[in-house]
């Protein structure tokens, strides 16, 4: 007896660390650790009232976690764009400056972080997240505060029908799915592919249901649906199932800690099929931990370095020197949010929620790094997609699809 | 066919790890009635020192049996020494508090470690910059064993990696090794008279404290051994890999009679195997869900787990 007493102590002790864990928001947010990927420091954030001439934004972004590697690109992006609009003079005369809180890439450390943003550092916008998850959590918060959120990153669908105040940069799921299943079907020519997605993740989802509707409107044939939850790292179970299906094709939506490793045990299996994917994938840690099991594999992105357009050289250049790294597409993404919001803001007649608001609606034809950006009445923007290789530890343009 | 002995190779591999880390747990509550719930966060620091040695002696030294056992010996020395230093300093000062005190001490400890290790800290000494904390970022592992296919079956349908055979061989070793000091040295029985009371072993004139120190150095260095075959197989180590781990290998120790050494054992094999074909024949999302489940139901029909005796002799 003794022994089931103590371990329903035990499991209530579990209990009690998730409520803890849930209640942490309500302390001070991190400032953001500095991680190795980085070239600099963030600046710790104090939390004091930004001074009369300067125009705070909010920035909530997974500095630590499981997509760290996506925070910090983002933030990296921001920084470059904020330094050159204060450098160009700032905006109505006001210089600019950017508070950013980690949300250790959960949900709720994003919305509380959101919530900071807006109580108590009275940001005029905000900026963030990269994973849908978290910006679905942080868009009903900024929506009711009547603050403008830009998300340079999430591509759920759902993450901007949370209000007219939520507005994002890239394009979202629907296109992404739709490009890869139709680069497997008419370029790759694949007649079975098998899926393996994040329950979890609202952007793997996303983008398993789009693939899996448009490859079999194509013709294609779906041959199996497998799942796992972000964190697990055996993925042999699912793995074994798939390899006994042949597929020819393997669409893993994932983020790319989950896939060096679905990649990685999949060659251990002797499962020997091309992965695909989606942005999820950009990062350069997914060579590092992938290694050679990635190779030959493809990814729906959104900007390919590879582009010739100046603006994007120039931007790679500028990053380059600044960061001494290769801009991925979520620096790019980040970069490209930031600029939306400062030139939205030249245009706004005062910087009040609604004002800033009607501004970021009204972008036209904004030169992006990552596209060309026209947010359409859903405040998506419309844009094409590129299709990238890897190939001996980098990723290779292989075509752009257009919407 | 094939698929199905696949999934058995793959249970008996997180199985075998599982049980590595349950025999710490187990021990421990043998002789301090703790559950020790730092206990996979012990096993993730253990990695992490495994990694920084591998780190120092290259890229070049990697596959050798020399840099793998040296790997092993670091690893495993240095947690017995953290495992020492917990007991020692926070777990003997409340050895006559109430059981509930040392928990929330164990967990306070294990957070400590998981959250510490997410930091980032580099210092700069003797002329070059050294990591102390690695950050929360996932690191790949080095590869310890240079991977070679030990066995194929059928038209690469089921591929055996060497790396697979020597870890099951090692997980093996410790058992064994384990098993014989417990039962067939004049310390197993020292520690199994503490575990069975420890007044009367006290009386009798064991040296308790020593005794418990010891087993709490046991226990982390197999811990530490779970882990480096943890990182092995899985390849990405991050500071949070210990939690989860650890909470399985608990389960599989509930399961098999916390205490019993046998029982952890099946406990683990058990669990690991049962996860295994819960993926593999229904759904991913039931892992989890099962492994917990599986707890609630040992709990309520044999209290005792499978392999535990109420008047059993503890160790």
């Amino acid at each position: 007896m003794r022994v089931s007493v103590l371990a329903a102590c035990a499991a209530l002790c579990v209990l009690g660390l998730a409520c803890e864990k849930k209640t942490t928001p309500t302390e001070p947010v991190k400032p953001a650790e500095p991680t190795p990927t980085a070239g600099k420091d963030v600046k710790p954030a104090e939390p004091k009232p930004a001074a009369e001439d300067t125009i705070l934004l909010g920035e909530v972004g997974s500095l630590t976690g499981s997509e760290a590697a996506f925070g910090v690109s983002t933030r990296n992006g921001i920084e470059l764009a904020i330094d050159e609009a204060n450098a160009a003079g700032g905006v109505k005369g006001k210089k600019l400056a950017v508070r950013v809180y980690d949300d250790q890439s959960k949900p709720e450390e994003a919305a509380a972080a959101t919530t900071r943003l807006i109580t108590q550092d009275k940001v005029v916008a905000i900026l963030g997240e990269v994973a849908s998850s978290n910006s679905l959590a942080m868009a009903p918060i900024a929506q009711e505060a009547k603050v403008p959120m830009v998300s340079p990153s999430s591509t759920n669908p759902k993450v901007t029908e949370v209000g007219d105040y939520i507005f994002r940069v890239c394009f979202i799921d629907p296109f992404q799915g739709f490009v890869m299943a139709k680069y497997a079907h008419e370029d790759l020519k694949f007649k079975t592919v098998a899926i393996l997605t994040d329950k979890k993740s609202a952007y793997s989802e996303g983008l398993t249901e789009v693939f899996q509707r448009k490859f079999s409107e194509m013709g294609g044939k779906i041959v199996g649906v497998e799942a796992y939850s972000k964190g697990d790292t055996d993925f042999r179970a699912q793995l074994t199932n798939i390899k006994k299906l042949k597929p020819q094709g393997l669409y893993v939506p994932g983020y790319y800690q989950d896939v060096a490793i679905i990649a990685e045990q999949a060659r251990e299996l002797g499962l020997k099929v091309t992965m695909m994917g989606g942005d999820g994938w950009d990062s350069e840690k997914l060579f590092e931990l992938g290694g050679s099991a990635v190779e030959g594999s493809y990814v729906s992105n959104h900007y390919s370095a590879d582009d010739p357009t100046p603006r994007v050289q120039d931007f790679i250049k500028k990053y380059q020197a600044r960061f001494g790294a290769v801009p991925d597409s979520l620096a790019a993404l980040g970069y490209d949010a930031a600029r939306v919001v400062i030139e939205a803001m030249t245009r706004a007649p005062d910087l009040s929620g609604p004002a800033l608001r009607e501004a970021i609606a009204a972008t036209k034809d904004f030169p992006g790094v990552a596209g060309t950006i026209t947010l359409d009445e859903k405040r998506n923007p419309v844009k094409p997609a590129v299709v990238l290789a890897v190939e001996g530890g980098k990723f290779k343009y292989k075509a752009t699809v257009a919407p | 066919m094939y698929e199905f002995i696949q999934h058995v190779i793959n249970g008996l591999a997180v199985g075998t790890i599982y049980a590595l880390v349950a025999l710490g747990y187990t021990m421990v509550y043998g002789v301090l009635k703790l559950i020790n719930f730092a206990h996979g966060d012990v096993m993730m620091v253990g990695v992490y020192v495994g990694y920084a040695v591998a780190f120092l002696l290259g890229r070049d030294a990697m596959g050798s049996l020399g840099s793998a056992l040296l790997v092993f010996a670091v690893s495993m020395g240095t947690c017995a020494v953290i495992g020492f230093v917990i007991e020692r300093f926070a777990y003997r000062p409340l050895r006559d508090k109430s059981r509930l005190t040392a928990l929330i001490t164990a967990i306070g400890i294990s957070f400590a470690l998981s959250y510490g290790f997410q930091l980032d800290l580099k210092v700069n000494a003797f002329g070059s910059e050294w990591t102390v904390l690695p950050g929360a970022a996932s690191r790949r592992f080095p590869e310890l064993i240079r991977p070679q296919e030990w066995l194929v079956l059928g038209d690469s349908d089921v591929i055996i990696w060497n790396w697979q055979v020597i870890s099951f061989g090692i997980a093996l070793f410790l058992l064994a090794g384990l098993q014989v000091l417990v039962y067939r040295t004049r310390f197993g029985k020292a520690m199994r008279a503490v575990s069975h009371d420890h007044r009367v072993a006290a009386l009798l004139g064991i040296p308790v404290d020593t005794v418990i120190a010891v087993t709490f150095m046991l226990g982390s260095a197999l811990a530490a051994g779970a882990g480096l075959l943890y990182a092995i197989k899985d390849k990405t180590i991050q500071p949070l890999m210990g939690v989860m781990v650890g909470l399985k290998a608990f389960v599989a120790a509930v399961i098999g009679g916390i205490g019993n050494l046998p029982g952890a054992v099946v406990g683990a094999l058990l669990l690991g195997m049962c996860e295994e074909f819960i993926v593999g024949y229904t759904a991913s999302s039931w892992r989890d869900a099962v492994a917990f489940g599986f707890l609630i139901v040992v709990l309520l029909f044999r209290p005792e787990g499978l392999f535990g005796r109420v008047q059993a002799e503890k160790v």
